[in-house]
């Protein structure tokens, strides 16, 4: 079973050992050899001693979403060490540490065992502990190389770049490489069946995780005031986000910032900060998971009604509750587009890789200030946490930013009397003002009670109802400037319609093109945005089934499109996974099999 | 509630140092029950900025939920005014803060929206050293919701259906302090004398400065036994001096013996008169043990409690640049394509 640049190597590791960085080299040297690779980290809510697995993907054919089956296990845990064994596929190869026997129990007759005396090695080439465990790694990525034929040099450039400014580094590491590759040249047969070859199908792409590029985009959007609650998964949106602001916004003479953070003492309070920071004119997020998105339902009702701009990025992770909060879901959609109490609706983005991230967290602020309301940003922990292969980032440096409707100190001045909720254009978004505008006019109150249009507190039941249909023709506003959707096809071609978002992308293309070559034709839709707009209701009218893909229990994308688009749900076909990680195509194709031949 | 309030001013009305008269300082009329103390608090909000020339759309008032958050509509209209929601107060004027560091915040809150829901974001919000006035208007009981005990009051207190309180209250002076506030005060609403210099102090301290106003609740905690009453109170009163507020170039005239006199941030002055024994309001040992011991003898400590003059701010701390992040845009903000293009080429 020859199989060039197409196969799933998975390491099994102790969290906290040093493996990551090893692994990711691992990742990136294939990356850098022009084939596609897809690397996830499956790591568990602990800081050492308990198993992690990093998995990679090398698709020849460029599919970035999971795949089941493990062709070569690199096992350096023994905890996990009876799962990792089974979970290699017949024909497949495992890797293990031979400085100890293996137990016969571990023994089985349809894969092949690449026995490496990894601690041996290390013990007799090393004599400080921490060289020992570090160096570990190291080899096996030397051994890997050789098997698996990766380019030699290609790894040295990559020690290279990672020990700048370190360089005394670079040749023990080389060493330790050539450890792991002197050992399979004396002992194994190699290249193995499964192995590389050097294409150029990588272009410009880059090699980035989601967290990152929202951190990016808010960089580049013009936030200034963050605020937030560590949380994983979404920890590092806001760390990448002092990481690029630090760089690009400190003045070099004074030390003086053109932003702020601040580590807020909950999730409670970080929306607070937020909704303060943009009431008075700058552009503030926040980013967390579900449960901080439990947390903030009150603020973002409070944005809602009192028509405050914010920018939320959620992260999300395995629900409910604390549910498994290192493992992946798409299970904050209808908590996120109708948080709070009282009739709310909230705009959403859904992203679906690092570029998406970067270009949907900039939009969501010009969104957030066009609509006067929050935007919720919603990732999840796939996406946010794990290195994805992307198109390079785009910025049109012509890009203004879009402050929305604001009245300066001139406009007050040749205006009449100001209604802070007059509906003046027609589209149901009102005239603010920042704080200190003007020393006479344009100053109002704000506030979660029911008022007028000039902001004055109102129990009258007709103010208060034209004021709520004002909030609705605002959300039809909003359909028509959220991203629009993105379709496959330029005509459809089938009465089979597929919808997905978000990191379902991935392996909905791949069970497109297999489903494809089982002759079964499908129309897609990747939804980008809700509200839905008309091109969303049109394709489903458009066909007589639409699978609706979605890595939750309770079909909770297919329950708001039902629901804000008034579809009968026979219509909609559930497609779901969340055990946890991500769907893959193998799934997708069965489930959607499946009902095909009950149809 | 209250009442019809003449339109008509006279024209001669006293202008303070940048042309405003106190009517440019007022309010929409408020909708407390007559007589709470909550309305003079108000009233000496007016009057202190007024005094101050503080133009009044360089001011933001925030509050939570509550009798009290109810009250910045009532003063400085003209200010921008930020109702939010219960015991999140800190948190909003955190961010607000954070946007735009040249205006004053001015936070009123309450004892169940600063003492309850909102003890977590209070004590943040101290530690983290904002530049604002942060008025409690304490009044020991939940008014809007009639009359049930706050975290305030008194152990022993009794309330207007005559039961007694068994809880320990929290005192948000000694708890302030604790925390690190740089500005620490106790007034009552019936003092204005006493009320209005601390405001005008409060608002030229350059950061947090605590104000817990004792403003008795008329209609649910004004009753015999209640330790919130304004009889209760104006028995157990006790200053720790009396205080005046001397602006910026203006000469303190007189000089006793046992006075203070402690020049703020900006040059301004308080001048302390009649000084408790042993107190130092410069001194954070000495003001903790004058409040023990006025706890210990059942009185109600008021005055100026401590002071840290000058103090390194939130913005100081984080070293954000002196011009508003608010009115920040794209030249600034965006670092620019070519910035990008070498982060791809990183990422590689």
């Amino acid at each position: 079973m020859t199989k060039i640049n197409d196969f799933v190597v998975r390491f099994a590791n102790v969290n906290g050992t040093g493996s990551a960085s090893a692994n990711s080299m691992f990742a990136k040297a294939i990356f850098r050899m022009g084939i596609p690779v897809t690397p996830k980290n499956i790591f568990p809510s602990n800081i050492q001693g308990l198993p992690t697995w990093y998995e990679v993907r090398v698709s020849e054919k460029g599919y970035l979403g999971r795949r089941e089956g493990i062709d070569l296990m690199v096992s350096v845990n023994p905890q996990s060490m009876l799962k990792d064994v089974e979970s290699v596929r017949s024909g497949g190869y495992f890797m293990y540490d031979s400085t100890k026997p293996l137990h016969k129990e571990y023994i089985r007759e349809d894969i092949t065992y690449l026995g490496i005396p990894l601690m041996g090695i290390c013990m007799e080439q090393y004599t400080d502990p921490r060289q020992r465990q570090l160096f570990k790694n190291i080899i096996y990525v030397g051994a890997l190389s050789a098997l698996l034929d990766i380019e030699f040099a290609v790894l040295e450039q990559l020690l290279a770049e990672q020990f700048k400014g370190k360089e005394k580094l670079v040749a023990p590491n080389v060493q330790a490489l050539q450890l792991g590759v002197k050992y399979v040249q004396e002992n194994f047969t190699f290249p193995l069946e499964i192995r590389v070859e050097r294409r150029d199908l990588v272009g410009k792409r880059i090699l980035f995780d989601g967290n990152g590029a929202c951190g990016l985009g808010a960089v580049y959007a013009g936030a200034t005031v963050a605020a937030w609650y560590p949380i994983t998964p979404s920890t590092s949106v806001v760390e990448k986000f002092e990481k690029y602001a630090k760089k690009f916004r400190t003045d070099k003479e004074t030390g003086e910032k053109n932003f702020a953070i601040v580590q807020a003492e909950d999730e409670l309070a970080a929306i607070g900060m937020v909704i303060g920071a943009n009431w008075n004119g700058a552009r503030s997020f926040t980013a967390t998971s579900g449960p901080g998105v439990s947390l903030m339902n009150e603020f973002l009702g409070l944005g809602y009604f009192a028509e405050i701009p914010a920018v939320l990025i959620d992260v999300q992770r395995t629900g409910p509750s604390t549910g498994m909060p290192t493992r992946t879901q798409q299970s904050d959609i209808t908590i996120s587009a109708y948080a709070s109490h009282g009739d709310t609706k909230h705009v959403l983005l859904f992203p679906s890789n690092p570029k998406d991230c970067f270009e949907l967290t900039a939009d969501a602020f010009d969104l957030a200030e066009r609509l006067q309301t929050p935007i919720i940003v919603l990732t999840d922990l796939d996406l946010g946490m794990n290195d994805h292969m992307s198109e390079p980032f785009e910025w049109n440096p012509e890009r203004k930013y879009d402050r929305g409707k604001v009245y300066t100190a001139e406009d007050l001045e040749n205006m009449g009397r100001f209604g802070r909720y007059l509906d003046s254009d027609g589209d149901g978004i009102p005239y603010r003002t920042y704080p200190g505008t003007h020393p006479t006019k344009g100053s109002y109150f704000t506030r979660g009670t029911s008022r007028d249009e000039y902001a004055v507190y109102t129990e009258d039941s007709a103010v208060y109802v034209k004021n709520m249909q004002r909030l609705e023709k605002k959300w039809d506003t909003a359909k028509e400037i959220v991203p629009k959707p993105y379709f496959y096809q330029e005509k459809n071609m089938s009465p089979l319609g597929v919808i997905f978002f978000g990191t379902s992308t991935y392996s909905s293309e791949e069970a497109i093109d297999l489903l494809r070559e089982q002759d079964v034709v499908l129309d897609a839709m990747q939804l980008k945005a809700f509200p839905f707009n008309k091109d969303v209701e049109q394709f489903i009218e458009d066909h007589e089934v639409v699978f609706v893909i979605e890595q939750n229990r309770d079909a909770q994308m297919r329950s708001l499109l039902i629901n804000e688009l008034e579809i009968n749900p026979k219509k909609l076909i559930r497609v779901l996974n969340y055990d946890g990680m991500p769907i893959t195509a193998d799934k997708i194709v069965k489930e959607i099999s499946k009902n095909l031949t009950v149809a | 509630m209250t009442y019809i309030r003449p339109t008509f001013r006279h024209p001669d009305l006293p202008k303070n140092k940048i042309n405003f008269t106190k009517k440019d300082y007022e309010g929409a009329l408020s909708t407390l029950c007559a007589g709470c103390g909550h309305d003079s608090i108000s009233g000496a909000i007016a009057q202190a900025c007024f005094e101050l020339s503080v133009e009044p759309h360089r001011i933001a008032k925030l509050s939570g939920i509550g009798c009290s958050s109810k009250t910045p509509a009532y003063f400085l209209g003209n200010s921008h005014g930020f109702n939010s929601v219960h015991g999140r107060m800190p948190s909003v004027a955190t961010g607000a803060y954070l946007a735009n560091r040249d205006l004053l915040y001015f936070g009123v809150s309450g004892d169940g929206d600063s003492a309850s829901i909102g003890m977590g974001q209070f004590v943040h919000a101290i530690r983290r050293n904002l530049n604002m006035v942060y008025l409690v208007m304490n009044n020991g009981c939940y008014g809007l919701t009639k009359g049930q005990d706050s975290a305030t009051a008194d152990n022993g207190s009794k309330s207007k259906a005559g039961s007694v309180n068994p809880f320990n209250a929290i005192d948000l002076v000694g708890l302030s302090m604790e925390l690190g506030a740089t500005f620490v005060a106790r007034s009552f609403s019936g003092d204005k004398a006493q009320l209005i210099p601390l405001i005008k102090a409060a608002i030229k301290h350059p950061g947090f400065a605590f104000i817990d106003v004792i403003s008795p609740c008329v209609t649910f905690n004004n009753n015999v036994g209640s330790t919130k009453s304004y009889d209760y109170v104006r028995e157990h009163i006790e200053a720790t001096s009396t205080v005046d507020f001397v602006p910026i170039m203006e000469e303190i005239t007189a000089n006793y013996e046992d006075s203070k006199e402690i020049t703020l941030h900006d040059g301004s002055a308080l001048q302390l008169q009649k000084l408790h024994q042993g107190w130092n309001p410069e001194d954070k040992l000495s003001a903790m043990i004058a409040l023990q011991n006025a706890k210990e003898k059942g009185e109600i400590l008021t005055g100026l409690v401590y002071i840290e003059p000058n103090t390194n701010a939130l913005h100081d701390v984080l070293q954000t640049a002196k011009t508003p992040l608010n009115i920040l845009n794209e030249d600034v903000l965006c670092p620019g394509i070519d910035a990008l293009e070498a982060l791809n080429e990183s990422l590689r």
